[in-house]
């Protein structure tokens, strides 16, 4: 029995009716083709979240970022004026990798006033424009302007900073964030400076992981030790129903209940949640940066329901937010490094704690967190290998999985839009992701 | 951190249990994946009593120049939070069926 109302259609599903009902093959997942094409026609065409501004403080602070299934390396860098620019790793002497420690092939941050190439000590200014040449005169008809480092497209949206490897993209940031650039805007994102920041190289395909965190069903299942014996006995029984679903294609979000934070009785959770006052859903006790959900984006809780927890956004094609009731957000990026293998990163971001009551708290959200990732973390191996072996070949989704049915639908749509869509007999064409 | 740090006069109950004040998530989360469910189970019955009292001594602080004495017994409550999983819900120290599955801590905030 239905505990949340669907729209008129009978199902979240049926109410985009491109979307289909019908089983789905999962070919799309670990097809070294079709992989190839996601990263040419995705990819390497969209804008992608590579963090945030607070992680370049004052003027010259850098990082860097490594995306091996372009193989590229780019430089974000933040000017003395405050710009935030990008720009790929490469030397224009004889194609050094510019900033780099230790080891070439890893991420690394810092400050400086130019960079410097560790090669023949060409310098660059933080725009990007060659500064210096070692012995300049020894160069034969040489133009400075014309060697600066080659920029990458770059753009701050609420102080997510975003890349673009098309050298001319189709859209502006804020075109292709529509219409949750408005509709999240105003969020408090600047003021939850308290981050965690973890990675973890996964033997999945990176839409795999996507599916485990924008459905819910596996929750009562899959987490059900998590709980309380009586509360997951309960939470088993009932199974998951989300509040809300929306497509903005080829964006989505799912809007779910919470209501454990702080519980209706202490015996609902563990007894050190109840010590701490946090748990899965966060500390309990809101900070005074959310001023107690009264001014939230027009996007969030869009049932306004009472019983409201958490509001998961898929932000196409790689990044996803999650905005919890009580007051702070994770943010969840993966990168395809080959068919069956992807990287994993999580922010979890709250605001400073004021003492260390709250500080313990954020750790335990932070523990908790991590014990529910490794969860669902586990099943994408166990899962790729098996659909991989190609025993079965269409797999079922209910109207809970939705949003899986739709990311992969809008995938498959640019790949076929701009790839070789005869290549991929398998794939049932749906009319259009976008549905309605 | 190691066996030789000091506690607040008032927890030196605590005392048996200073190897758990460490100072980042990897050491605390190895620490558990290395300790047996008796230790942990030792641990987490001394600091559940004692960890609203841990609380309340650590906020008459300014969090950001807490006395080592009271940072020790703050990170003695974050190595709880970690064992306090296989003790409330797995009944053993790894996540079940985590396999080799691991997680990399990229940046934490600094206490
Ligand atoms: S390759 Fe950079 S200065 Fe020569
Ligand atoms: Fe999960």
């Amino acid at each position: 029995m239905a505990h949340f109302p669907k729209p008129l259609e009978g199902s979240w599903t049926e109410h985009y009716p491109g979307l289909g009902t019908a089983p789905v093959s999962y070919k799309d997942s670990y097809d070294p083709d079709y992989w190839q094409q996601e990263i040419d026609t995705i990819f390497k065409k969209e804008w992608l979240c590579v963090g945030r501004v607070e992680r370049l403080g004052r003027g010259g602070s850098y990082f860097t970022r490594e995306f091996p299934w372009a193989k590229r390396s780019i430089v974000v860098v933040k000017d003395r004026d405050g710009t935030v620019r990008a720009f790929y790793n490469v030397c224009r002497h004889r194609g050094n990798k510019l900033v780099w420690d230790d080891f070439p092939n890893e991420e690394t941050s810092g400050v400086c006033r130019q960079f410097s190439c560790k090669y023949h000590g060409w310098r660059y200014d933080l725009d990007g424009s060659l500064a210096f040449i070692q012995q300049e005169e020894e160069f034969f008809n040489v133009d400075k302007d014309s060697l600066g480092l080659v920029p990458v497209a770059c753009d701050v949206w609420e102080g997510f900073i975003f890349v673009n490897l098309d050298p001319e993209p189709q859209q502006t940031l804020a075109e292709a964030l529509a219409p949750l650039s408005e509709g999240l805007a105003g969020y408090p994102f600047g003021e939850m400076t308290q981050t965690y920041e973890v990675r973890s190289e996964i033997n999945s395909n990176w839409k795999l992981f996507i599916d485990a965190f924008v459905e819910f069903y596996h929750a009562p299942v899959l987490h059900q030790r998590q709980a309380t014996a009586e509360e997951s006995q309960k939470l088993a029984s009932i199974g998951f129903e989300g509040l809300h679903y929306e497509l903005f294609s080829p964006h989505s979000m799912v809007s779910s209940w919470g209501g454990m934070s702080p519980p209706k009785d202490p015996r609902m959770v563990k007894p050190i949640e109840n010590l701490l006052r946090s748990g899965l859903f966060g500390p309990w006790d809101k900070p005074a940066a959310v001023n107690d959900n009264q001014n939230l984006p027009p996007l969030l809780n869009p049932s306004k329901h009472r019983a409201w927890g958490i509001d998961s956004f898929v932000l196409w094609p790689n990044f996803m937010i999650l905005f919890w009731e009580t007051g702070w957000y994770l943010t969840y990026t993966y990168w395809p490094l080959g068919p069956s293998k992807h990287l994993f990163e999580s922010t979890l971001n709250f605001a400073p704690p004021e003492n260390a009551s709250q500080r313990a708290a954020q750790e335990f959200a932070f523990s908790t967190f991590k014990e529910y990732a490794f969860q669902d973390a586990n099943t994408l191996e166990a899962t790729q290998t098996m659909i991989e072996s190609e025993v079965v070949d269409t797999f079922m989704l209910n109207d809970q999985e939705i949003l899986c049915r739709h990311h992969h639908a809008a995938v498959r749509e640019q790949v076929e839009a701009n790839g070789r869509p005869e290549s991929y007999p398998w794939m049932p064409t749906p009319a259009s992701a976008n549905g309605e | 951190m190691s066996n030789t740090a000091t506690l607040p006069a008032d927890f030196a109950d605590l005392a048996p249990f200073t190897d758990w004040a460490l100072d980042t998530w990897r050491e605390r989360y190895e620490k558990r994946l290395a300790s047996s469910m008796d230790e942990m189970q030792a641990f987490y019955d001394a600091m559940m009593p004692r960890l609203t009292e841990i609380l309340e001594h650590c906020d008459r602080f300014d969090l950001h120049d807490l006395p080592d004495e009271a940072r020790n017994l703050l990170l003695l409550a974050f190595s709880l939070c970690e064992a306090s999983f296989p003790v409330e819900a797995w009944r053993q120290p790894r996540v079940p069926d985590s396999g080799s599955a691991d997680l990399e801590m990229v940046r934490e905030p600094p206490l």
